[in-house]
Parts: structure tokens; sequence; C-alpha cells
């Protein structure tokens, strides 16, 4: 393979911490013990004042940035934003991304051992909400000696945990950074995560969520859940521009196999994410998503639920995000500007949808860098 | 801090310490910036171009991007003590409109715009029969953003229309420096015009 480019934090070993002490969760259920897989990039200085924590989205994990191995393909999921000199710059912040509850890359999940029965929760997991992760990364935080982040930072699911960070732990959050988010999900997002979820609950395969004890998994199910993600993930301009109608063969086969370059990626797609993505997880990411909406629990709307904020804010979006366009990123940040608080919004010019928080955007990246630079500028020495 | 601009000395001396400040317009954030470590100021700034924001985050002032055309609706009433629109008046759709909106959501308004009475341009139209380019007015006739000049007059007359009581009012020339003579003839040489104002109260 090619060697680790220089602006990479390199080869990275995840970690694990066990939390013997029970989580009460908002649905009521408990996990009376539990793991937490994450891994951390740069040093921790001195007053433990520069550390920021990087919040995954529904698909994501830990293994942010780096390799885990020399022979890796890819490198973790944000690498174009964290490392030596970029956004998140490695040389100055200790980056902290923790893996949720209800993952399938390491955290106790669906597929984990549940100790009462000794055989994987399935279905027996209980619901997690974005408060729930928030609330687990808090003790994590505790664990590794952070009192408060410099940042929370996090695009879509991720931006989500940010703003309820800024919520729930007001003291301890210096700075959030919520990228291509929403104050909660429309009819439309939610109708979208609902096919997703009918299409694994439907398949055969589910086993009501037992699947592990019958050594198979729902891949029809999981398969379209994914393609269909990932059409939302992608504006109508991008797909034109990376697909268009491009035939995959010489001309129409006049048969159901793939006739045109958009089927071929999105079967990709579908093709890679079985085998490395849990059936449970998706449903339960899903409908962390669902649930968010911080106003909903507050009586006055989303600037009340804002009321205890004492984060500064960047809040940016993508204009051909149709998933969680530009005007929800507003609708947050009317709520921090209603709250007098310091909130500053940049809307960044991308035709790759929703997917462009992942992308390195040069004016996505300067903006990014440019307010990381000031939240390193203002860190108490 | 020295302001870079001797339209920001003026706009700072007008303005209480502390106050809440919306700037439409923002540009790099510089009057804002100024404002705040002047006067203890705080609030936001409106901006539209990428570069400015960019600018405006490095500097550490709260911008928000948006198109000072799609109004100010986001924000609600009387949440500013002070609403300012420097220089950025002529190059909107509807001065009118955005007038009326400062005055809802602000307690006073702060506008500073060119002043198209000014010698120069009326000699370059009047006399050369050209559209007229100056050190305020750089554009030529095709590429200007600006879509609605006026003169002194001409905004004293809108803001009678708009029942707007002008509370005070100065002119500078180019360089943004004050003298005499333009206190004595503003809107003939006065190049850059700066008005405070309020909604008028109900006689």
């Amino acid at each position: 393979m090619k060697p680790i480019p220089p602006d990479s934090v390199g080869l990275v070993t995840p970690a694990r911490l066990r939390f013997a002490k029970p989580l009460v969760l908002a649905s009521g259920g408990v996990l009376a013990d539990y793991e937490l897989v994450y891994e951390t990039y740069g040093t921790l200085n001195a007053k433990a004042s520069n550390a920021v924590l990087v919040c995954h989205a529904l698909s994501g994990s830990h293994h942010v940035a780096g390799y885990h191995d020399e022979s890796d393909k890819r490198p973790g999921w944000w690498e174009h934003h964290v490392g030596p000199g970029k956004s998140l710059d490695t040389r100055k912040f200790f980056v902290v991304a923790c893996n949720n509850l209800g993952s399938c890359f390491g955290s106790t999940g669906p597929a984990s051992i549940n100790p009462a029965s000794g055989r994987p929760y399935g279905p027996e997991f209980p619901m997690v909400t974005v408060g729930d992760w928030v609330a687990s990364q808090a003790r994590l935080a505790d664990e590794l000696g952070i009192g408060k982040w410099a940042a929370v930072v996090g695009g879509s699911l991720g931006g989500m945990q940010a703003l309820q960070w800024a919520i729930d732990y007001p003291d301890r959050v210096a700075h959030a950074v919520i990228i291509a988010a929403a104050p909660k999900l429309t009819a439309q997002n939610i109708a979208f995560n609902e096919v997703a979820r009918q299409a694994i609950l439907t398949d055969p395969d589910f086993h009501e969520g037992r699947f592990y004890d019958h050594g198979t998994e729902p891949r029809r199910g999981l398969r379209i859940a994914r393609m269909l993600g990932h059409i939302t993930y992608l504006s109508d301009d991008i797909m034109h521009e990376k697909f268009g109608r491009g035939l995959r063969g010489e001309k129409l086969n006049f048969d159901y196999q793939v006739a045109f370059e958009v089927e071929s990626y999105l079967r990709h797609q579908a093709d890679s994410f079985v085998g490395r993505f849990d059936a449970n997880t998706y449903l339960l990411m899903t409908k962390a998503l669902d649930y968010f909406d911080p106003a909903g629990a507050a009586d006055g709307g989303l600037a009340a639920a804002l009321a205890a904020v004492k984060a500064d804010t960047l809040v940016m979006a993508f204009t051909s995000d149709w998933r969680f366009a530009p005007a929800r990123s507003r609708e947050i940040v009317k709520a921090l500007h209603d709250n007098d608080l310091n909130v500053s919004y940049a809307e960044i010019k991308a035709s790759h949808g929703h997917d462009a928080f992942l992308m390195r955007i040069p004016r996505y990246v300067d903006i990014f860098t440019a307010y990381m630079d000031r939240v390193f500028a203002g860190l108490p020495s | 801090m020295t302001p870079a601009r001797v339209d920001f000395r003026i706009i700072g001396d007008w303005i209480r310490p502390g106050s809440r400040v919306l700037d439409l317009g923002c540009g790099d954030g510089s009057l804002l910036a100024y404002l705040a470590h002047s006067k203890g100021a705080s609030g936001y700034g409106l901006e539209i171009d990428d570069a400015h924001v960019g600018e405006c985050i490095k500097r550490g002032v709260n911008v928000i991007q948006t198109d000072l055309d799609a109004g100010l609706s986001e924000f609600d009433e009387r949440s500013f003590d002070y609403v300012v629109l420097s220089l950025t008046l002529q190059a909107v759709r509807y001065p009118d409109r955005l007038l009326r909106e400062m005055l809802r959501v602000g307690t006073e308004g702060i506008v500073t715009f060119p002043n198209f009475g000014h010698w120069r341009t009326r000699w370059q139209l009047g006399v050369l029969g050209r559209m007229p380019v100056s050190a305020a007015l750089p554009h030529e006739w095709y590429n200007t953003p600006n879509i609605h000049l006026c003169t002194l007059r001409d905004f004293a007359r809108l803001c009678e229309r708009e029942r707007i009581e002008v509370l005070e009012s100065q002119v500078v020339d180019h360089a943004h420096r004050q003298r005499l003579a333009l206190r004595l003839l503003p809107n003939l040489l006065g190049e850059i015009a700066l008005y405070r104002f309020r909604r008028a109260r109900l006689p």
C-alpha cells in the first residue's frame, strides 16, 4: 500500500473502557454494565483544556482518523478534517472519538452478549437516544479527566449530539460545532427512516432481531435500507454529475441486471455495508434520529430548550443538502441568537448533498479551521 | 484600538456602551470588532459574501451568512439596540422595506451611504453626461452592485414618508474626513452620509 501521508495521525489503536455503573436511559431501560470503545489523537495538555469530542453519525464509528493497520485501504471516516495541520489539528487539540452505545463497532450494542442471558442482546437491547449517548460520553470524559471540552463537534446525527451536549452540560462545553444537522427530523426524514426499517423488519432473515441465533442476517433488508439512505445523502445534481444516465455496458440489455451506472453504485454501496453493519444497530440509530427533538421537551420551542446553553457555536450547512437543508440549520442559529449566545453560521456551496460534511471542500475547510484556530487561541492557558 | 475609518468612529461615538448591535452587510467584521473593543458592544453581523464570512470568523466576530434581500424575519422585534447598515443601502433590492425591518428588530437604526448628490457625481452626469464613477462609487454602470443610489435629500424625504425620525446625521468625504465646508454644504460636498434614526413617535 501507499505510505501513510504525513498529514495523517498515522497508526492508531482503539481503546476500551468498561462502566459498571448502571446507565438509566430515556426509554426507562437500564444498561447495568457497558463498554465504550474510543480513539484519541494528540496530547491532552496539563490543564486538560484542549480536548475536542468528535461525535459520529448514523453509520460512523470511533475510527475518525488514521489507520488501524498498514494494510488498511482506507483511513478513518473524517481523515479530511482530523490530523496534524487539519481543521481539528492534532498538534493543538486532544481529539476524542467515542463509538456510541448501540453501535456494532465495539461499544456495547445489540450484537454484544447480554450478561443476563449469556446470548446476544438482539431485540432486548434497549433503545438509546441522543441524550443517552451524551450521558455516556460524559462518563467517558470523566474517566479521561476532561472536565470541559474545548469543543464538541459533529456532522449530521453527530451535530445533534454536539447540540445536546451544549444543552445537557452547559458548563462542560466551551464551543459546539454543528455541521449539516437539524434541531429535529421532519415528517419526510422520519418517512425515509421508516421505509429503511420496514425493509429490515420484513426481511424473513430478520427473525425478530434474533438473527444471530440463526447464523444469518437480514441482508436484503439492510441492503435496501442502505441504498435508500445513499439516495438521501446525495443531491440530484451530484448524481447527475457522477452517473447521469451512463450505462454500465454498451447498450440497454432489457433485463433486470445492472444497466445504469447509478444502479451499480447503489448495489456496490449496499454490498459493502452488509457484513460490516448490524441490522439491529441500523434500526436503533434511525430511531435515535427520529426521537431527537430537544424543543419537544421544552415549553416554548427550541429557544427555550437552549436557554441554559453557554457554549459559543459554529453552525455550518451545505447548499445542496436536502436531507438536513440549510433552513434546518438556520432554526438552530435562530434559537441560539434568540438567547443572545455567540453563534456564527456559514452556508457552504457544495453539490455533494448531505454527504458534503465528509468531504474536503476548500471553503468548508477554511471556515472550520478559522473557527478552531479561535477556539485554540481562547484556551485557558 | 484606532478605528480603521472615521465613519466607524462616528458610529462608535453614537452608540451607548454595552449595546446589542446587528450589522447588516457587515463585510469583514471590522466595524463590529471595533465596536466590541471600544464600546463593549455585542451582537451579530449578517453577510452574504463567502470570503467576508471567513474573515469575520477569523476575527472572532459573530457572523450569520444570509441574504439581506430575504429580510430579517428570523429576528424578533426589538432584539437589538442598534441595527447598522453601512454602505449597503444602495445595493439592496428594497431599501424602504429594509429600513422598516431595521426599526422593527432594533430600537434605533444607523445607515451610511454614498451621496449621489455630491458635486463630482453631479458634474459627471450633468455636464459630462456619463454615469458617475468615483472613490465612493468605483463601479461602472454595467457592473455596479449599487442599484438604489440616492442623495441626502432623497434619503430625508424617504424618512419623512416612512415616519422615521432622524436623530443625528453627518457627512464625510471619500477619505472619511470631516471638514467645515462639508457641514455647510453637505449634499454638495459630502461623499458619505451617516444617519442615526428611530421610529417617529406619533404626535
